[in-house]
């Protein structure tokens, strides 16, 4: 039974009118506050806990089928953010393409911009306990520039890389190199063990490949191929405390579908570049289990396109491929096809680089417009309503953008005159075997601008790659106006001139058109809620997993 | 009639079969479109036509196909595969390391597929028209239209997914690490799925099989006898009937397994389960030529192997075969 109070008594009165229930409830109140209190604390422990990094646990990494080997020196693409965890690099970058310390504590450049001197951080360690040096640095530098994929794109105006003492690399280039230190990350340019690596052998096909001594802040523990690559914590890494996890596990998946299945059951933890349609992002970012998330992945910068062949007709006629342009509503794609995922694309770089130019010509809907310059090209329509007929191939990734904008894109070409064939891929070589030897009208198109144009733009249209290989300039485009551009914007250190000079060279593409550009791709990362500190820097996932911890 | 003579000559006969299959084999892959070194180099940021020319080189792509040709049966004679254009590891240590996980889904589906197909036909004959012998008939019906791979994914839905029974795909947890008994459990409970998906499709043909065999068996004199003599009906049904009308579906699980093999292509890859299956998938779309010839290799191998011992389990399930007296295979 309760006490019910009167208006106007006070505790203390009731307290002198029954002292023992008195003392009772004052008992009991004590003891609640101390339980209020108690509890508190220990909400504001767990608090501080849950936010607190702790280390330990294992992370499971979802991960598309395709991994050739471990060495990130000798290959690019998804899975060498693998090597990231085995390899560290002189720098890495922040969320603002900043470089920062990693392997290098800190660095010097000389007033010419034409030597960069490098201090490794004292006992750094490979794997294999032997100390990373200057010679270390130096090695890994020639093989990315020999054997890399794009390795002379990032280090073609490398001289020499002096090694005054085991420390200190001095890296001595031919001209200022605007894209050095971001070519310097991990990813690009990892530091691999001149002891192991150069014993003579080709290391591309090196045995080491596939079970390598690293420097990053993962040693190798299994790789059984189309399964799984466990990486073990390092616990020698320069890095003070770091990394937390103590496990990788990172597990390969054919279908995407099951990847997914597998990260809503708990089965992975975290799938970086996750080949999600767009249509499933919302259904994914209501699972409260689940974080999704399309931040980062800017240094990739990947931008999607139409790319006409230049060398015959129709396209060869500027008029022919304004058309397509003006019949094509980006908006709708952008919007409606695309879910409003992704960011429309009006230009040759990526939104994120700090030279992407604004005032791009759009190319807005204009149907009546479109087949203006299609009759003015001369390509009158038949008694059926077709002025010609192309084919339009399509390669088999970034389905969501590619394959779905090819499709629109058929029915959008017919109500000018123009008739579509849509040549499907039988797999990613074909159609890249098809785009490299030139054999082919118009296709869907992609490709990585990477953190700057030097590395990931250049390639694409200057004059003197026009190169029988995809991601070249495989349309055949020649202007030598954007070759001039595009060499002084690539020798300069000047960003205000860089900036204005790639202004110069977007507003000319823009005009020109070899390519259309439809959007920008987003690059998803879904996770659960127990992964702690994703990287999410302009690399994304392709960054060291260091400070990741699991809050299970 | 013995047996050494008759093995031989099949042995004989299935050496040449398998060369015969090389040889197409290569042939049709070589002619497909498509280029490795792509594949090889790899990645988004493009690739410089004299890092393709070396790929081509290293691995000897650049050579005329009939040079390759000449080649790779060198190789073949002398027991080596060559090394994956992918990998760049020996194919025969992929083929070993995919090979155990294949040939337990396949062993463990076709058990299944075996024991329940036909123990579901032997009901279904018990009774012809009935209530049981019209579900098995249903059910078989439906097992076999499915394809593999629907059926995978509609029991990952159902009994992973949704009613959290079984993993969701691979062999075995990595995470959780166990090892002896612990991980034959873990990789047991991963089996199950892609067993049963596997052993679906083709348990609906074996209960069939088994249903009008027994029905034909069911109406021979020897039946009548024995169910004359006094013999239980479980009897007269396991140990007379259904050894005699054994035999066509043991022809049909030989004829089987290489389907068998081709339905584990796609299991494999809806349950990510590690196997040659899977392995093949992936080859052909790498164009990874000597994985993808390796693997088709050992494929024909199998199912020729499987065809001979069909034919010893023949000789040892109907002694009249191994006597030489059922020239016409009819096994009354």
């Amino acid at each position: 039974m309760h006490d019910t109070p009167t208006p106007g008594s006070t505790p203390a009165h009731r307290v002198s009118a029954r002292p023992l229930e008195a003392a009772a409830i004052g008992i009991l109140r004590a003891i609640a506050s101390a339980a209020i209190l108690g509890l508190a604390v220990a909400t504001l422990a767990a608090t501080s806990l849950a936010t607190e990094p702790r280390p330990g646990g294992t992370l499971v990494v979802a991960a598309g089928p395709g991994l050739r080997h471990l060495n990130p020196a000798v290959q690019s693409g998804a899975h060498a953010g693998i090597g990231v965890q085995l390899f560290a690099g002189l720098v890495r970058v922040d969320d603002r393409f900043r470089p920062r310390p990693y392997l290098a504590e800190r660095w010097e450049i000389s007033e010419d911009g034409l030597s960069y001197a490098f201090h490794l951080v004292p006992g750094a360690r490979f794997h294999d306990g032997t100390p990373i040096t200057s010679e270390d640095v130096a090695f890994s530098l020639a093989v990315v520039k020999q054997h890399h994929p794009f390795g002379i794109a990032m280090f073609d105006g490398v001289e020499a890389v002096d090694t005054p003492d085991p420390r200190t690399a001095v890296i001595r280039l031919s001209k200022p190199h605007p894209a050095l230190m971001q070519s310097l990350v991990p990813l690009l340019m990892p530091v691999i063990p001149k002891h192991v690596f150069g014993d003579g052998r080709d290391p591309r096909t090196h045995p080491m490949n596939a079970a390598p001594v690293g420097s990053g802040p993962f040693r190798f523990k299994e790789w059984l191929r189309g399964r799984h690559v466990i990486l073990e914590r390092n616990d020698d890494f320069f890095l003070e405390g770091r990394p937390l996890l103590e496990r990788i596990v990172v597990r390969f998946f054919n279908l995407p579908s099951v990847r997914m299945l597998a990260l809503e059951k708990g089965e992975v933890d975290y799938y970086p570049f996750a080949g999600v349609r767009f249509r499933d992002v919302p259904r994914l970012a209501d699972n409260p289990d689940l974080r999704v998330s399309t931040r980062g992945y800017e240094a990739f910068g990947p931008v999607n396109y139409v790319e006409f062949n230049l060398r015959k007709p129709p396209f060869d006629d500027l008029r022919v491929r304004r058309a397509v342009a003006y019949a094509i509503d980006q908006d709708f794609m952008v919007t409606t096809l695309h879910g409003g995922l992704p960011r429309p694309g009006y230009g040759p770089l990526h939104r994120s680089s700090p030279f992407y130019g604004d005032g791009l010509n759009a190319y807005a809907l204009d149907l009546v417009r479109a087949r203006a310059l299609l009759d003015q090209a001369g390509y009158a329509p038949d008694a059926e309503g077709v002025r010609f007929r192309v084919a339009l191939d399509y390669p088999p990734f970034h389905a969501d953008s590619l394959a779905t904008g090819a499709e629109y894109i058929k029915v959008q070409l017919k109500k000018v005159g123009i008739a579509v064939d849509l040549r499907a891929p039988a797999d990613f070589a074909s159609w890249a075997q098809r785009i490299g030897s030139w054999d082919y009208q118009f296709t869907m198109n992609s490709h990585w601008t990477y953190p700057d144009p030097v590395i990931g733009v250049h390639r694409i249209y200057l004059c003197g790659n026009i190169r029988k290989t995809i991601w070249s300039n495989t349309q055949g485009y020649c202007n030598e106006r954007v070759d001039a551009l595009l060499r002084e914007a690539g020798s300069t250190l000047d960003v205000a001139r860089r900036k204005t000079l790639y202004g110069a060279f977007q507003r000319i593409v823009s005009e020109e058109l070899p390519l259309y550009f439809i959007n920008e791709e987003p690059y998803v990362t879904v996770s659960r809620r127990i992964v702690m500190d994703p990287p999410e820097t302009v690399w994304g996932a392709m960054q060291p997993l260091d400070r990741v911890w699991l809050d299970r | 009639m013995r047996l050494a003579p008759i093995l031989c000559r099949r042995l004989l006969g299935a050496a040449a079969l398998v060369a015969a299959v090389l040889l197409l084999n290569f042939i049709l892959i070589h002619l497909a479109p498509g280029d490795p070194a792509l594949t090889i180099a790899g990645g988004m940021g493009g690739v410089t036509e004299e890092i393709l020319r070396d790929i081509r080189r290293a691995y000897g792509l650049d050579a005329p196909l009939h040079r390759q040709l000449l080649l790779y049966m060198e190789r073949m004679l002398s027991g080596d595969l060559g090394r994956s254009l992918f990998y760049d590891a020996p194919v025969l240590d992929l083929i070993l390391d995919r090979l155990g996980p294949t040939v337990l889904l396949v062993v463990a589906a076709m058990t299944v597929a075996l024991a329940l197909g036909t123990f579901l036909g032997v009901l279904a004959a018990r009774k012809p028209g009935g209530v049981v012998a019209n579900l098995v008939t249903l059910l078989s019906l439906a097992g076999y239209s499915a394809p593999a791979f629907w059926v995978g994914i509609v029991l990952l839905l159902a009994f992973s997914a949704t009613i959290p029974l079984f993993p969701l795909s691979g062999m075995y947890d990595a995470r959780a690490g166990g090892v002896g008994l612990l991980r034959a459990l873990d990789v047991a409970h991963h089996l199950v799925l892609p067993a049963l998906t596997l052993a679906i499709v083709f348990l609906a043909q074996y209960s069939r099989i088994a249903r009008a065999s027994m029905l034909d068996v069911l109406g021979a004199d020897y039946i009548r006898t024995a169910r004359a003599k006094g013999l239980s009906d479980r009897a007269v049904l396991f140990r007379h009937a259904l050894r005699n009308a054994a035999l066509p579906v043991v022809t049909l699980a030989g004829l089987q397994f290489g389907n068998m093999l081709s339905g584990a292509v796609l299991v494999e890859t809806v349950f990510n389960w590690p196997g040659l299956g899977l392995l093949a998938f992936e080859s052909i779309l790498r164009h990874d030529h000597p994985t993808v010839l390796g693997i088709l290799f050992f494929a024909t191998a199998m199912v020729v192997a499987a065809n001979l011992l069909t034919d010893i389990a023949y000789r040892i399930v109907d002694p009249r075969i191994r006597a030489g007296t059922a020239a016409t295979g009819n096994p009354r």
